[in-house]
């Protein structure tokens, strides 16, 4: 009874921590400006299906594709076991669901030969940053604390099917003894190797079995509220994201409709503008971004397919596609905690251009979209940097000389180059 | 297109040339050759001439909406005074520029790129390769411009205009919506590169030489600038000669 009320307590502390820090991050995406990404749900529907549930655009790197399938595999499924274990946890039974009987056994066996490929991918994911040291995981953005994110959820992964497995072992051995409360039931294709590492004192066996059975539950709900402070918010966010994402050709940037209100009255003086919010042309800081850039931001795994991909940071130039997701994340944190800590007003001098981002950055990128077509999840970095040089043009007039010579060029002669309109049919002249 | 609408005429399509292709010496010589395909096909054509003007495109990938605008909303009073239906353009910018953002504007036509007109006219027999240079069994890859490929998703037409070459097309290890962009996109054309290593198109020009081609093809200007700024670098002019889609076309054509 002690047991049922300790876990029925840890479990609803866990959920209600989680649905706090889950609220705070809809509240920060929220402080981003309006978008509208509702339409054509049925498309929006497919490509989540497609994206995120089906892993599209993994596969065009298929080892890591490969692995990451039988940990996502994994997750999914494995998870049903949590149900079990939560009526388990709430009504102290013991395999509630062995009435199930051959479909029982089946579905166990799954999930033991699933543990292990988990637990396998997650060990070759380890070595593959630790060891070999993928160049994709390393760069300017990968600081000490990105790296050790992604080594506490591999490790943690690890731990939490290793404790899944054992729990079966001392299970099986129970059963195998004719313990009382184990029942026998379930398959135990992996977990039978591990027996005979086991102890045969059943008092021994019960305590192995009741602790792997405390820290793989114990567990989960820790990890379920480290999401919110890492990068594997992703298993979650994905789907939204996905759902959000852009539809419309890449190439296609949008069109700033308060920029048309201004531009419309200077062509036709009669012409009067429809109220428009008032605000700044393209973004200083995260606040000004839009909920879905934001959103993008949240979602980032920091897997660096962008970054790999990317024309700039492959030359050796300091624009990451990743580094711009990871600061935006970290920004529009900084100001959360803000307006958690002094009240929503309050402003703390930074922005997201010049101290997270430099201008050099942004002025590096070729908006070839190389990283939007890569990202997994369909982010856009893109889309930020476009709104930082947005801000730097329009607000500031602080863009690189050469751009401004471009541009007073289109202005003066229609042309980016210092050429004549008159001359401009010179070239049917030619042969 | 002044002259065709002051005879009471209108054009199949327009040709929308874009300022590369107007002042740049090297993209001309493309222009002069998309013109002589369409001729060569008895398409009724027409260039707005000195009545064109940038769409913009340069100053909106840097930032400046305000200048793409003003020269959008400019370029679209002129296509509607003319009752334009249908564009062609030689640079995959002006082509992403009018067809994805013009319509928003209150100007919207159906637009394609050169390398589109090119595979509709294979499709349709009008165009063969025959009467001219012949490309048969020559190494050959094909540059994805980035507005053309990822940006809009045309990976085949330009590939289908070099098939009926009979030549042999090779890849480059990052092509199609993994290629590697020139370089000159996002107005970097206009602009000295950020600090790094390398330029960007001699990385693009190094996986060219990979595939050991005698002819780098393309379907940009500015591809076409970065990519030939590449080979003569690499000292490879008398090897490898860098030529847009519609020039091997004209060429294989004999126009």
């Amino acid at each position: 009874m002690v047991a049922q009320i300790l876990f029925l307590v840890i479990t609803l502390a866990a959920i209600a921590l989680f649905t706090a820090n889950l609220r705070k991050i809809i509240r920060n995406i929220r402080l981003g400006k309006s978008a509208d990404r509702t339409d054509q749900p049925q498309k929006r529907l497919m490509t989540m299906l497609r994206v995120a549930f089906g892993q599209s655009k993994m596969v065009v790197r298929p080892i890591p594709a490969f692995l990451h399938f039988f940990v996502y595999i994994g997750f999914v499924i494995i998870n049903i076991e949590v149900l079990e274990i939560m009526i388990d946890g709430l009504f102290g039974t013991h395999r509630i669901f062995h009435g199930l009987g051959g479909l029982y056994n089946f579905l166990i066996g799954s999930f033991e030969i699933l543990a292990l490929t988990v637990w396998v991918s997650c060990a070759i994911f380890l070595i593959r940053r630790n060891v070999l040291k993928l160049k994709r995981f390393r760069g300017v953005e990968m600081t000490s604390w990105p790296k050790s994110d992604a080594n506490y959820i591999l490790i943690t992964e690890i731990l939490l099917m290793t404790a899944f497995l054992l729990m079966n072992a001392a299970d099986a051995k129970l059963q195998l003894l004719g313990s009382s409360h184990y029942t026998n039931a379930g398959a135990f294709p992996v977990s039978q190797y591990l027996m005979n590492i086991l102890p045969s004192a059943e008092s021994t066996l019960i305590a192995i079995e009741r602790g792997c059975w405390w820290f793989h539950i114990i567990g989960i709900l820790a990890f379920l509220n480290y999401l919110p402070y890492s990068k594997h918010f992703h298993i979650l966010f994905a789907f939204p994201n996905t759902y959000f994402s852009n539809l419309e050709p890449k190439g296609e940037f949008t069109n700033m409709a308060s920029v048309t209100n201004e531009v419309k009255a200077m062509l036709d003086p009669s012409f009067v503008p429809a109220e428009t919010e008032p605000g700044k042309f393209g973004a200083k800081d995260a606040t000004d971004l839009s909920w879905v850039n934001l959103m993008n931001a949240y979602t980032c795994t920091e897997c660096g397919r962008c970054t790999s991909v990317c024309p700039a940071n492959i030359t050796g130039k300091l624009l990451s596609p990743r580094k711009i997701m990871m600061d935006t994340r970290d920004r529009i944190t900084e100001i959360g905690k803000n307006i958690d800590k002094n009240g929503a007003e309050y402003q703390d001098g930074k922005s997201l251009l010049d101290d997270y981002i430099t201008r050099e950055e942004i002025w590096a990128c070729t908006t070839c979209n190389a990283c939007v077509e890569a990202c997994p999840v369909n982010i856009d970095p893109l889309q930020i940097i476009t709104e930082l040089r947005r801000f730097a043009v329009m607000e500031e007039s602080q863009a690189p000389a050469s751009i401004n010579a471009m541009m007073g060029n289109i202005e003066n002669n229609q042309a980016p180059w210092k050429y004549s309109p008159a001359d401009r049919f010179n070239w049917a002249e030619g042969s | 297109m002044a002259e065709l609408m002051a005879a009471g005429e209108e054009p199949e399509i327009l040709f929308w040339v874009g300022c590369a292709g107007s002042y740049d010496e090297r993209a001309q010589k493309i222009t002069r050759d998309i013109c002589k395909i369409l001729h060569h096909v008895g398409i009724k054509y027409a260039v707005l001439g000195t009545e064109e003007s940038c769409t913009g495109d340069p100053a909106k990938r840097a930032g400046n909406e305000f200048l793409f605008q003003m020269q959008a909303m400019t370029n679209i009073e002129v296509l509607n005074a003319y009752n334009i239906k249908k564009i062609v353009t030689g640079c995959p910018h002006c082509f992403n520029t009018i067809k994805n953002e013009y319509p928003g504007l209150g100007g919207t036509y159906e637009v394609i790129h050169h390398t589109q007109l090119i595979q509709d006219l294979i499709n349709e027999g009008k165009l063969k390769a025959e009467g001219g240079e012949s490309f048969k069994g020559k190494k050959i890859t094909y540059h994805d411009p980035c507005y053309l490929g990822r940006g809009n998703g045309i990976y085949e037409a330009p590939r289908k205009a070099l098939e009926v070459l009979d030549a042999q097309l090779v890849e480059m290890k990052r092509c199609k919506s993994n290629g590697l962009c020139c370089g000159a996109g996002g107005a970097q054309m206009f602009k000295e590169p950020e600090k790094g290593k390398k330029d960007i198109n001699v990385e693009r020009i190094d996986e060219a030489l990979e595939t050991n081609p005698q002819f780098i093809a393309a379907g940009c200007p500015f591809c076409m600038t970065m990519l030939s700024d590449g080979i003569k670098l690499k000292d490879k002019e008398q090897e490898i000669k860098v030529l847009d889609i519609a020039e091997i076309t004209a060429r294989a054509n004999g126009l």
